[in-house]
């Protein structure tokens, strides 16, 4: 089920479906490798509840909630998934 | 020959760029911006000069740094490139050299912190990766020294040999792929003729990046035509033109990296840095932990290691000052010149270096804190709380330097990614109160707070971030309103600060400052012991009360009374702070005619307590000085900004001491 990358919680992990937002910061997510099917691990919660820590293409990366909120993900429910096109787990 | 050194933040560029140049070394600015510009000599290889381009993670218009090294690479065309990758994190990292690729400059490729890759058991097929790219690559480890001999031979070999990369289709999807080739061909004369690559000018059209088109100056039907093969492409993928182009070259990365890496399923320093992660960035101990080592840095710089190291500096100086003295009347110098070198030129200069020491020491800390990666951990902490500001994490990066110069932190607001944030970060940063600042609080402190230093100083920092705070309110509701840039911002893994990056940027700084101290300093010093010793008819005084420095400071008092510092002297060192901060104390030690020793205890002749608080607030937060000025003029790009800066800052100052001096007053602490 689709649901947005803010709605994800700690330690939990989703492929990326879609990416929205304005322009500028939607190109800058792309370029930074939050792309269609890259799987995304929310890692942690800022101290004062925001922005939110991610880890994918093995790099941390940090994005505010309201960013977080125009990419739209499905979750992986548990480790097994996505062993089929998943993206930015290469090898 | 130049070779520019290009790669993203936290890559190891600055580790790589001190380790292959020697000491012939430029710190200066690129061509008609701040932004620093490190230039230096490979060793072993004279004339073959490496650039320091900013860490940029793409080769687009959205930050200031994206344009200065898109532009220094189009128009001061290198011989060749260093592309340096992070080995351990090679995907995101490959994503900038796919688009150096596409600007067809002699390349190579620089794999750094393979050492650490290896230790994790992971590896990467160098071969492969050369064939996929059509790029040399060469293994490297910058911080231990390995591979840099090879990396330069096969530089200078590409460089020589004109040595282009080898391809530049990495085209997936049929669409992206048919409107970049038709785009190519369409624009290729236009590209010619205006020194753009036309790979790089195409995908770039694809994008819709507005400079590029612009630059290309073309036709309206090549627009339309353009605009039709892009629409056609989105038409066909489903997706956008961004995201295609995006897309494209992601998808290239993934298939390559699929074949040739074998990537450390969790690495070492990852480990670490979550298990640092676990206090630096947690949810109840980040905040205390970021304020205690902020405390510490103050209390290590201004108590514990910079006084120590600024008194015996004193020491020093004052030795050499007395030998001096004494070989100069010996030689029977004119008076007049004797004075002009002792107490004008010898005085201000060394009370000015009494503390560099604490320059030193805090630019020490400051760079410890930016290389370990600790800085990326504040910005993620600290960034709910600036954006109430209207500013996102980043701007307290620029913000803290401002505690150390505002100098620097007014250069370093640059890296900030939105013209808009840039400018407030930039008119907030004054209000942190600078280190030159530092010398006329530990004088007043002594001299009238000696049972409470630590707290008064506290007091007087928090004061200048409190007067931030509620100016960024007022900016982010009126001049600047709209929303605060996007906050994307990487945290790389901890890791030790190289040694020498962080003496070398000490030894920049504190070049910088004696730079500053035996030219602009030297020359205030001067000029205001030109208007001492001489009155308006240019007669030479007796008495300073008749000077001309007495005589401007007597026509400003009255603006200074309502704060409880209408004595003329006080006017006078206040003006004279204008060339630098610092320069308050001499001004005063000169004005009330004792040494910088006993100034403390003379200080009380023309300060009550509370009037040296309403002297200190107001030191705190009005103009800064001349340096710092000239560097808003820059970076605001105008004249009528610097005015408006110093007025503002002025103004605020007025009005906080004007308080707290009339409160005080009423409380009856007068």
């Amino acid at each position: 089920m689709n649901m947005t990358l803010r709605e994800l919680g700690v330690g939990s992990s989703g492929r990326v479906v879609q990416v929205g937002g304005e322009r500028v910061l939607r190109h800058r997510l792309l370029e930074m490798g939050i792309t269609p099917r890259t799987v995304v691990t929310v890692k942690k919660i800022a101290p004062m509840g925001d922005p939110v820590e991610l880890f994918l293409r093995g790099y941390s990366l940090t994005l505010r909630l309201e960013d977080a909120k125009n990419i739209v993900i499905e979750e992986i429910v548990n480790d097994v998934a996505g062993a089929g096109d998943e993206r930015g787990a290469a090898a | 020959m130049i070779i520019a050194l290009a790669g993203n933040p936290n890559c190891g560029k600055t580790t790589l760029f001190n380790q292959v140049t020697g000491s012939h070394r430029h710190v200066g600015n690129f061509p008609g911006v701040t932004v620093e510009q490190k230039t230096g000599d490979i060793v072993g290889h004279k004339g073959v000069s490496v650039v320091d381009m900013p860490g940029i993670y793409s080769l687009t218009s959205y930050s200031s740094d994206e344009i200065i090294s898109r532009d220094f690479l189009l128009k001061q065309k290198p011989d060749a490139i260093i592309n340096i990758v992070d080995a351990t994190n090679i995907e995101r990292n490959l994503y900038l050299t796919m688009q150096l690729i596409e600007l067809q400059i002699p390349m190579v490729i620089a794999l750094n912190m393979m050492d650490e890759v290896q230790e994790n058991n992971g590896s990467i097929d160098i071969l492969h990766l050369r064939d996929a790219l059509g790029v040399t690559v060469v293994p490297i480890s910058a911080k231990h020294k390995q591979g840099l001999a090879e990396l330069v031979e096969v530089t200078m070999h590409a460089a020589l040999h004109k040595t282009r990369p080898q391809r530049i289709d990495f085209c997936s999807a049929d669409a992206t792929h048919r409107a970049i080739h038709a785009i190519t061909h369409l624009i290729e004369d236009h590209a010619l003729k205006y020194e753009i690559p036309a790979r790089f000018a195409a995908t770039k059209l694809v994008e819709g990046d507005e400079k590029i088109r612009k630059q290309l100056n073309l036709s309206k039907h090549e627009e339309e035509t353009i605009e039709h093969a892009v629409t056609e492409m989105v038409a066909h993928l489903g997706t956008d033109r961004e995201a295609a182009i995006v897309d494209m070259r992601y998808h290239f990365i993934e298939e390559t990296c699929r074949a040739s890496v074998v990537k450390a399923k969790e690495s070492r320093e990852y480990r670490r840095s979550v298990k640092l992660d676990n206090v630096l960035t947690h949810k109840f101990l980040a905040i205390p932990v970021f304020f205690g080592i902020m405390f510490s840095i103050f209390w290590l710089t201004f108590d514990v290691i910079g006084s120590r190291l600024s008194d015996w500096m004193a020491s020093g100086m004052e030795y050499i000052g007395d030998w001096l003295g004494a070989v100069l009347e010996e030689f029977g110098l004119n008076p007049a010149v004797h004075s002009l070198v002792m107490d004008g030129a010898y005085e201000g200069v060394s009370a000015v270096l009494g503390f560099l020491p604490f320059i030193v020491v805090l630019f020490l800390f400051l760079s410890l804190l930016e290389d370990s990666g600790y800085m990326a951990r504040v910005a993620f902490v600290m960034d709910k709380l600036l954006r109430k500001i209207g500013l996102s994490g980043r701007s307290i990066v620029p913000m803290l330097m401002g505690f150390g110069c505002s100098v620097p932190a007014i250069m370093s607001a640059r890296t900030l990614a939105s013209e808009r944030d840039k400018k407030m970060t930039v008119l907030l940063t004054p209000f942190m109160s600078c280190g030159a600042k530092v010398p006329v609080y530990v004088l007043f402190i002594a001299a009238f707070f000696a049972e409470h230093q630590a707290l008064v100083m506290m007091a007087l920092y928090l004061s200048g971030v409190l007067l931030a705070v509620l100016s960024g309110l007022v900016m982010s509701r009126t001049v600047f309103r709209g929303a605060p840039v996007p906050f994307v911002l990487e945290m790389p893994n901890y890791r030790f600060p190289s040694v020498k990056t962080v003496l070398l940027l000490l030894w920049d700084r504190s070049r910088d400052f004696i730079n500053r101290a035996f030219t602009f300093i030297l020359v205030a010093t001067v000029i205001i012991w030109f208007l001492q010793y001489f009155d308006v008819r240019l007669n030479h005084v007796e008495n300073i009360a008749d000077s001309m420095l007495a005589y401007i400071g007597r026509l400003l008092a009255p603006f200074f009374a309502p704060l409880g510092l209408g004595d003329w002297r006080i006017s006078t060192a206040l003006v004279t702070g204008f060339s630098a901060k610092e320069v308050v104390v001499s001004t005063l030690a000169v004005l009330a005619d004792v040494g910088e020793d006993s100034l403390a205890g003379a200080l009380h002749a023309f300060f009550t307590p509370l009037s040296a608080v309403s002297f200190l607030i107001f030191t705190l937060l009005y103009t800064p000085c001349v340096a710092a000025v000239a560097t808003f003029k820059r970076e605001l790009g105008s004249f009528k900004g610097m005015m408006l800066v110093i007025l503002y800052q002025t103004t605020v100052a007025w009005l906080a001491a004007f308080c707290v001096y009339r409160v005080g007053w009423m409380m009856g602490w007068g």
